[in-house]
């Protein structure tokens, strides 16, 4: 299977100058290459492993608990407005 | 001997038997990194409050405290979070980024007492086995400044081999403390998957990722995990039993156990200085009264495609969430191997790929693990090569990046079965330091220092003359 890098560049919101699609093509292309030897291992009926601990369902009670500040949370943005994140318009009219 | 060239057990001591304080020890450490950091680019941050926090343990120390590692000065790769003091994960997505709490390991590690040099170099995001895919520039091998010191945590493993720092911290996804380990004459120890919390470390692959450190000594990775280990509401994947105390067995020896040596770790263009290398090992083993078998694992040749899929997948959903808008910069500041991983990671998880790629890797997972489980009811622990190949010149594989992921392929198998890795240092090659590594059950942590060590106390411990 070969990657489309264009689609695959977009589903990942990145944007890739047009001699880096070049050569990620092709390095990505031979890496692929390389992990398709799984299909020579016969998987049928075998259980997925996706963790290793065995845990499952771990809670904890719903407890309230001191976080960070709102100006804390804010520290690392320069983007903001009235105490909260300001990003750009999504919606437009 | 220099103060900065002790090990943890030999601080502690000289510390509490005040023939030196903190404040001197700290002082060494400062000054060998200002001696050799221009060359060996070992540190990104230096905590200016180093001195301070020094001083302090020193005061605490007369006032009665005698925390395990009060007054040590360690080093902490810039994954972890550190609050106020700037963690860039080695990227420049993260370049100004500065924390507003502490990880769990790190706040550990300081209720334990020690002094923080500063936040080291590696590949950024932990993607690489070389420290070249830093955005900061490269980290040399303190042992020939024209080697790679292996990766990703290049700067933690070079910061203990050149004695700017007694101990510090890494974090292992496919080999990223053990092959560093091993190529700077260090200890690294990988524990058990969920053994050491991962709360407040930059996330690469979340089911791999392993919270570990560099030592000088296996003893002192033993004191180190002391610390670290055990479980924390805040990840929920750390186990909730009681760890036990891992110096506990460090002497007892090794007359008795079994040790296998899996065949085929020995012929994927395994080094044959290498390979002369451990066959040394396996026989010094056997003087020490261990049983050594040959063992078989036979899926090994299929892991490092696995991790390949499953790395990748982990890492493109982590680091969907850095996007310029809460904290750093945006997507366009990735780097090339990060945006590499990205696109690999988003394409198996794509629709319509998802079932060919990621769950496939995850039924050989399952069959990876399954060979391990099978060993252990035949052997007590395993030793194997780290890298395939000592240490390679700079720049040599930096524009073939399956070249640079084959170096991976012994040490992948140990985070894809979540067991714990110890990485020993065993000679050297030329001038360049070569090591070996001791996998065990999960959990079995234990009963790896007191493997480690056994072999350790047949030599003399190397310090870098720089």
């Amino acid at each position: 299977m070969k990657i489309d890098i264009k689609h695959i560049a977009k589903l990942a919101n990145l944007r890739l100058k047009a001699e880096d699609e070049t050569k990620f093509e092709k390095q990505l292309n031979e890496i692929v290459a390389y992990v398709e030897k799984l299909n020579e291992v016969d998987t049928k009926g075998v259980e997925i492993t996706s963790q290793v601990t065995g845990l499952k369902n771990v809670t904890r009670e719903d407890k309230p608990a001191p976080s960070l500040t709102q100006e804390e949370v804010l520290s690392g943005t320069s983007s903001k407005h009235n105490g909260l994140f300001k990003v750009g318009a999504i919606l437009e009219e | 001997m220099k103060l900065n060239e002790l090990t943890i057990k030999e601080a502690v001591e000289g510390l509490k038997g005040k023939k030196f304080s903190s404040v001197e020890i700290t002082k060494a450490c400062l000054s060998q990194i200002e001696k050799h950091n221009p060359n060996i680019n070992a540190f990104l941050t230096i905590n200016e409050h180093a001195f301070d926090e020094a001083k302090k343990a020193d005061e605490a120390r007369e006032s009665g405290s005698n925390t395990s590692l009060l007054g040590i000065p360690i080093a902490l790769k810039d994954m972890y979070l550190t609050k106020g003091l700037r963690t860039t994960a080695a990227s420049h997505v993260l370049e100004n980024y500065i924390p507003q709490y502490d990880a769990t390991v790190v706040q550990k590690l300081k209720d334990a007492g020690v002094v923080i040099l500063g936040k080291t170099n590696h590949d950024a995001w932990a993607h690489g086995s070389s420290g070249e895919n830093s955005d900061f520039e490269p980290t040399k091998n303190p042992w020939n400044k024209e080697y790679v010191p292996g990766g990703s945590s290049s700067g933690s493993a070079a910061s203990v081999a050149a004695d700017m720092a007694i101990a510090s911290t890494g974090t292992d996804t496919g080999g990223s403390i053990r092959l560093p380990a091993s190529f700077t004459n260090t200890v690294g120890l990988k524990p058990t998957y969920g053994l050491v919390s991962r709360y407040g470390i930059i996330a690469m692959a979340s089911s791999l990722d392993s919270i570990g450190h560099f030592t000088k000594t296996v003893e002192d990775s033993a004191i180190y995990l002391n610390v670290t280990a055990g479980n924390d509401p805040m990840d929920a994947t750390t186990t909730k039993n009681k760890t036990p105390n891992y110096l506990e067995d460090l002497n007892e020896g090794i007359k008795g156990l079994k040790i296998g040596v899996p065949k085929e770790y020995f012929t994927q263009g395994l080094d044959s200085n290498i390979k002369k290398n451990i066959e040394g090992a396996i026989k010094k083993f056997e003087e020490l009264g261990a049983e050594t078998v040959e063992i078989s694992l036979p899926h090994t040749e299929y892991s490092l495609a696995c991790y390949y899929i499953i790395a990748p997948s982990e890492i493109s959903s982590n680091l969907a969430r850095y996007d310029g808008i809460r904290y750093g910069n945006d997507r366009t500041h990735f780097g090339d191997e990060a945006v590499r991983r990205i696109i690999l990671g988003t394409f198996t998880l794509s629709s319509g790929y998802y079932d060919a790629y990621y769950k496939k890797a995850m039924q050989v997972r399952t069959l990876i693990k399954r060979d391990f489980e099978q060993a252990f009811e035949k052997v007590d622990a395993i030793i194997s090569p780290v890298s395939p190949t000592p240490p390679w010149k700079i720049g040599e594989k930096t524009d073939d990046p399956l070249a640079m992921y084959l170096s991976d392929a012994l040490t992948v198998t140990a985070n894809l079965a979540g067991i714990p890795g110890l990485a020993v240092p065993s000679g050297f090659i030329g001038d360049l330091p070569t090591g070996f590594q001791i996998l065990g059950p999960q959990f079995s942590e234990k009963l790896l220092f007191r493997i480690g060590h056994a072999f350790e106390q047949t030599k003399e411990r190397r310090v870098l003359d720089i």
